[in-house]
């Protein structure tokens, strides 16, 4: 079909891949035709297909507004978010969907996220730290300082929602499976650089044969982030801090902290 | 977490990032060795052997030797960790690579001083 086709019709053919583990059935690939508008999503079509064609392909989804994280899947061959990607931006007459690369598919577009999770369980992410200011006696409250400087430094990190497309884009990761993915990886980084964690042995979990030397900086993690988050970038300032090229900014930090003390008592 | 190591993989990589690096260096002047003579010379028997008999040379040589063979055969050991995730294999590898590295090293001084004539 050529481009004045599929710019003039307002139907696209939704390619649906279908496999269901648990009947061992042959995968296959099903076909819809869908209507659609400028703003229909690939998600849209496919419960369009659901509510009108098929009601049983598998899919996850939640908030249609790329906040969870549900909805990843292939999309024309690019990991991407169903509910974020316009079927008119795609500017082809057929879409095709897959379930994600590098996760076991669970059915259809459904695929098991339970090493995903576990390899993001594995860097321990959460702050660690035994040294909060406290601000109020009676109600035991504590504080941190922390500069929106620092803050800076870890942002963009934050700003994950582990939908796993990273992983799935991830050419190392389709080939180890101990290897923890630039998700993790990406995370270890935002906690890493946190002024407010003290853990000293974080870095250790990924110092070994399958961890962070095994990245190729392929840099296709970054490129298929939806929240604009660079996971290629944390694995980088992380293997920085590991061969002593960054110092670690930490102590800075607490420098900074000690003289704000100070200058709040003098006060 | 792996512990119980000699290495950590960090302290592997760094060693992998500086050979690599200086095995440029040295291979750039081996190979400008070449040019400063026409290159027919630079192949006869008696020039190769009064190279050997240059102790400044002998010692690029022998860097060439080392620090190629660390980072080719690590690079070569980082392959095919990824191959498979077991510990046997993860062993046999490491084994198998360093004991190949030690070899190539062992044969090539071996050459370079019968070369020399010590």
């Amino acid at each position: 079909m050529n481009n004045t086709d599929s710019i003039n019709e307002d139907k696209i053919v939704l390619k649906v891949y279908r496999e269901n583990r648990g009947q061992k059935s042959g995968a296959h690939y099903d076909r819809f035709e869908v209507p659609y508008k400028k703003w229909t999503t690939v998600l849209d079509a496919l419960l369009y297909v659901k509510s009108y064609n098929d009601p049983s392909i598998a899919i996850r989804y939640s908030c249609r507004m790329a906040m969870c994280g549900s909805c990843g899947m292939k999309i024309n061959g690019i990991p991407r978010l169903a509910c974020y990607t316009k079927i008119s931006e795609l500017e082809t007459s057929t879409i095709e969907c897959e379930p994600l690369s590098n996760f076991p598919i669970i059915r259809d577009l459904v695929t098991d996220f339970s090493l995903f999770f576990n390899h993001h369980k594995d860097i321990q992410p959460y702050i660690q730290s035994n040294e909060g200011v406290e601000t109020d006696t009676e109600k035991k409250t504590f504080s941190f300082y922390q500069s929106p400087e620092d803050v800076d430094r870890y942002l963009q990190f934050s700003y994950c929602i582990k939908c796993g497309l990273c992983n799935s884009a991830c050419p190392t990761a389709g080939t180890d499976l101990r290897f923890p993915g630039p998700q993790a990886l990406a995370q270890l980084y935002r906690y890493y650089a946190d002024t407010r964690d003290e853990s000293k042995k974080r870095l250790d979990i990924v110092d070994d044969r399958h961890g962070i030397w095994r990245c190729h900086f392929a840099g296709s993690c970054s490129k298929v982030c939806p929240k604009g988050v660079d996971p290629a970038l944390g694995i980088q300032l992380l293997r920085s801090y590991m061969l002593g090229i960054s110092k670690d900014n930490k102590e800075l930090a607490k420098k900074i902290e000690i003289n704000t003390d100070k200058d709040n008592n003098s006060n | 977490m792996e512990s119980h190591r000699i290495l950590k993989e960090s302290q592997i990589m760094k060693i992998h990032y500086v050979t690599g690096i200086a095995a440029i260096f040295v291979v750039a002047v081996h190979i400008l060795m070449r040019l400063i003579v026409p290159f027919e010379l630079s192949l006869e028997y008696d020039y190769i052997i009064s190279n050997y008999k240059n102790i400044f040379y002998v010692l690029i040589l022998e860097s060439i030797l080392v620090l190629v063979s660390v980072h080719g055969f690590n690079g070569i050991r980082i392959i095919l960790l990824e191959l498979r995730q077991s510990k046997a294999w993860e062993n046999m590898i490491t084994v198998v690579t360093i004991s190949a590295m030690i070899a190539l090293i062992a044969y090539g001084t071996r050459t370079i001083i019968l070369a020399n004539g010590l």
